[in-house]
């Protein structure tokens, strides 16, 4: 129980150094929302400072972080500027969306990976390991980018698939988003698969080559009991650490794929957050990414803690 | 598997060499900037076709290869000196430089990475000349990457500073310059290739991203990050298809790759400390 607050403890204040790092870094950054207006004849110097006083743009560092982390605290993540309203709404949609294409992807992925990964170590040698070692390899060389270009192509051409967005036209139906799903979590899908199938693969090859398997077999105990009652949990150590990052990363993994097939998640928005200097926007963002990231391995650390009796023994 | 190793020097080579067609490779004398025109494939002049503004795309895959290919190279290079150099520090004197080096590590890598590269180029002036992109480009994606190499070069220099034969040189009153230089770095020599054989692909990748974002090398020079997101404007791609040439180029590229730490694995597996772990 200890280990789990010590755990938690680390996480949060990584969680505050991340904040300072990022709210540092983003003020290292030449240039505000504002600074485009510079250029613009028609707007005086003394507008725009009067612009920066009032969102408290030119007040030093440390007061506008310590503003900035009392507001968090008090659930109020700033105000943007480039969409003209407070970020928490204008996150929630996004990030929705963003969780229902990483998350279904990696589901998927990790529903075809483990029997998958399985099945190639116990088959190791024979032709259906090495035909889906090399489809694997092939599939791991391949771009995200132009697996989505090219499905995207697809969809222009055959019709059978929408060419972007979440919903067409109309009121919100589950069929209809499920049918604009399909592409892009066929392309998430895609990319993750060889890297997980081959550390599945790994992790239970190595369970099976081990002595206490051999043994076990030697003691008469049937296989399949065997594959899943023993050595499924002994190689579990290094998948549930991948499956704590796949976790975390679940709102940026898709950040490439959401603005090539213009699925309305968080990426294109932080992309457009950051070629307009929406500094709250920004923040929040990365913010919200970071402490995905963070709870992710703090998930795997104590998921590793409760199943592994090895790490407690230390 | 040899071949893999062959492959990707080769098309490193391709590359530094001067490419026949185009002491310019941009425009073409015969092609006017008329949008959309294409050669079909085994052109007389045009091998890959042309695009909108009718310049080759063989050409402009041969220079932009070279752009996204020594931006990944130089970029793994400079995040395993970083690397090298931390890990070495953090695990030979251990003590306070040690915590404070793994700290900011895991600081770094809280931060989802491709944000982290986005968020880092944007916020430097957008409108800089090729060349400073080329090494801006470099210096980020490189910057940003050194933990995961620092970690594993660091947990190398911890088990080796405990050797027998080190102990022995620094009871016989070798500096410690002399103990890293000669006894620990070559250890540390089969980390160091694994790690580059995956870190170089990604940073291809990432460049690739980054240039497709309209963040990274800038129009007209051709890099295969913009020349995808030229590609991405045909609306009927199915009818220009070669425009997707740059993704397909990079197929091979990674295959070679894949090839090479697969190799290096195989053959280093008695002396090479293999990292585990997720290969993001």
């Amino acid at each position: 129980m200890r280990y789990i607050a010590r755990r938690l403890l680390h996480g949060l204040l990584l969680l505050v150094g991340v904040s300072l790092l990022s709210f540092l870094f983003a003020d290292l950054a030449p240039g505000d929302y504002f600074s485009s207006l510079r250029t613009d004849p028609r707007v005086s110097a003394q507008t725009i400072a009067a612009l920066r006083a009032q969102y408290s743009l030119d007040r030093p560092l440390p007061v506008r972080y310590a503003a900035w982390v009392a507001s968090v605290l008090r659930g109020d993540f700033g105000y943007s500027l480039a969409y003209n309203s407070p970020v928490g709404p204008l996150l929630w949609a996004r990030v929705r969306a963003t969780l229902l294409l990483t998350g279904t992807a990696t589901f998927l992925a990790w529903l075809i990976a483990l029997p998958l990964g399985i099945w190639n170590a116990t088959a190791r040698g024979t032709w259906g390991d090495s035909v889906s070692k090399v489809v694997l390899s092939f599939l791991l060389a391949i771009p995200d980018l132009l697996l989505a270009i090219v499905f995207l192509m697809l969809a222009v051409e055959t019709g059978y698939f929408p060419t972007g967005g979440m919903v067409s036209p109309g009121p919100e139906r589950v069929e209809d988003v499920a049918w604009h799903l399909v592409l892009p979590v066929a392309v998430l899908v895609l990319g993750m698969l060889p890297t997980l199938v081959r550390h599945v693969r790994a992790s239970m090859a190595e369970a099976i080559d081990s002595p206490f398997a051999l043994s076990a077999r030697a003691q008469g105990i049937p296989r399949r009991r065997l594959l899943f009652r023993h050595l499924l949990p002994a190689a579990a150590n290094p998948l549930i650490s991948l499956f704590g990052f796949s976790l975390g990363t679940l709102l940026s993994a898709s950040l490439l794929i959401e603005v090539v097939m213009g699925w309305p998640g968080l990426g294109p928005l932080f992309l457009e957050a950051i070629m307009a200097r929406d500094f709250a926007l920004v923040l929040a963002v990365v913010m919200l990414s970071a402490s995905f990231l963070v709870a992710g391995n703090l998930l795997a650390d104590i998921l590793l803690y409760r199943m592994d009796p090895r790490i407690r023994m230390k | 598997m040899f071949l893999g190793i062959l492959h990707g020097l080769a098309l490193f080579a391709g590359f530094l060499a001067p490419y026949p067609y185009a002491e310019q490779h941009r425009e073409f004398p015969y092609s006017p900037p008329t949008p959309l025109v294409g050669a079909r494939a085994p052109g007389v002049v045009f091998l890959l076709g042309t695009d909108a503004y009718g310049r080759d795309v063989f050409s402009r895959l041969l220079y932009g290869g070279r752009v996204s290919l020594f931006t990944g190279l130089l970029a793994a290079f400079l995040s395993l000196a970083l690397g090298l150099a931390l890990g070495t520090a953090a695990g030979f004197y251990g003590g306070w430089l040690d915590r404070l080096l793994m700290r900011a590590g895991e600081l770094m890598m809280a931060l989802p990475w491709l944000y982290l590269l986005l968020a880092v180029r944007a916020f430097l002036p957008l409108h800089i000349t090729t060349v400073q992109a080329f090494f801006l480009l470099i210096a980020i994606i490189g910057g940003v990457g050194w933990v995961r190499p620092a970690r594993l070069i660091r947990g190398v220099v911890l088990s080796a500073r405990e050797r027998g034969f080190v102990l022995a040189a620094r009871g016989f009153g070798a500096s410690d310059a002399y103990l890293i230089r000669r006894h620990i770095l070559p250890l540390t020599l089969g980390v160091v290739l694994t790690q580059a054989t995956v870190l170089i692909p990604q940073y291809i990748l990432a460049e690739v991203a980054l240039s497709f974002l309209g963040l990274g090398v800038a129009e007209p020079v051709p890099s295969w990050g913009n020349m995808l997101a030229e590609a991405q404007q045909y609306h009927s791609l199915v009818a220009h298809g070669w425009m997707l040439a740059p993704g397909f180029a990079i197929i091979p590229v990674l295959l070679a790759y894949l090839l090479l730490a697969d190799t290096l694995l195989e053959k280093g597996d008695r002396r090479i400390i293999a990292p585990a772990g997720p290969a993001r």
